[in-house]
């Protein structure tokens, strides 16, 4: 597996614990993604957007979640056979776990290059593939970590801190 | 410039069963891709699309949208509408193209939205 990682050095010396896997969420939302269901996609940020609303984080880094967690709900739609978005809410962050059923990434570094999309042209008419999609989340969000591989399922991490 | 406004300026259609068009648009942004008006809309913007599918209803989950205006005599359907509708938000249908539009509203004085 390749990995891509770019932190906001703000948040540094976060990173270890928000990685650590015996730590538990305040509020966890489960939504599955199908592939190809242009209709239903989005749902799952949406509902994590009015969720952290509700909590009173500020509507800057609100849109920033919304946009980073949308991105890459269609994602998953668009380009994988499915998959699990799961939102963990934490008093000061949320970090959100795409988890898809593949079929992978096979560069990375070239995925995350503004402009390169390997969208087919039905996804292109309905306005994606501009290649745009995981800069966006990049610059949306203070941790990212993108794992995947060729033939491998993909997983990214987006975790936006609400101060 | 007001929603109402804009629409006369346009010629446009108002698709949807809205009950106060007097609602100032700050500023707006024309493009027929979904990353780039995730990327460029940082305030409450009036988009003008050519893009029909319910994608861009969705679009004003994440970000705000004042109001959409489909160009070209583009038409969504039924159940977009009512998405919209359930949103409180506007649609507008004009057969100018998107060129036409954005200028037309441009001259008007409504600016483009800020970027970055
Ligand atoms: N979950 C995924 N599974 C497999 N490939 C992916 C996945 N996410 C992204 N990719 C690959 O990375 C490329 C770039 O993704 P990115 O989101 O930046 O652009 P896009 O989805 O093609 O277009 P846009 O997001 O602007 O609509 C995609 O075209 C695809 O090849
Ligand atoms: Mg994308």
């Amino acid at each position: 597996m390749a990995e891509y990682i770019k932190v906001n050095p703000m948040y540094q010396d976060r990173i270890e614990e928000v990685f650590q896997t015996n730590i538990n969420p305040e509020i966890v939302l489960e939504f599955e993604i199908h592939e190809n269901d242009f209709v239903n996609s989005g749902k799952g940020s949406a509902e994590l957007k009015v969720t952290i609303k509700r909590l009173g984080v500020d509507p800057a880094i609100m849109r920033k979640v919304a946009v980073a967690a949308y991105e890459a709900e269609i994602n998953i739609t668009a380009h994988s056979r499915g998959g699990v978005m799961t939102s963990n809410i934490f008093p000061d962050y949320v970090h959100i776990v795409f988890q898809d059923r593949g079929p992978g990434i096979e560069d990375l570094s070239k995925a995350m290059t503004p402009g390169f999309s390997t969208a087919t042209d039905l996804v292109r008419e309905m306005g994606f593939g501009a290649g745009l999609g995981l800069p966006n989340i990049e610059r949306n969000s203070d941790i990212m970590k993108l794992d995947s591989a060729k033939n491998e399922s993909t997983k990214l991490d987006v975790i936006i801190f609400f101060h | 410039m007001t929603l109402r406004e804009l629409a006369e300026k346009l010629e446009g259609e108002v698709l949807t069963n809205t009950p106060n068009l007097d609602v100032e648009v700050p500023c707006a942004f024309s493009s027929d891709l979904i990353s780039d008006i995730l990327m460029c809309t940082k305030e409450s913007t009036l988009l003008l699309t050519g893009l029909t599918n319910p994608q861009v209803i969705r679009l004003s989950d994440m970000i705000d949208l004042v109001g959409i205006v489909f160009v070209r005599g583009k038409r969504p359907t039924e159940e977009l509408i009512e998405m919209a509708e359930e949103r409180e938000l506007v649609l507008i249908s004009t057969n100018f193209t998107m060129y036409r539009s954005s200028g037309i509203l441009y001259q008007e004085g409504l600016r483009s939205c800020k970027i970055q």
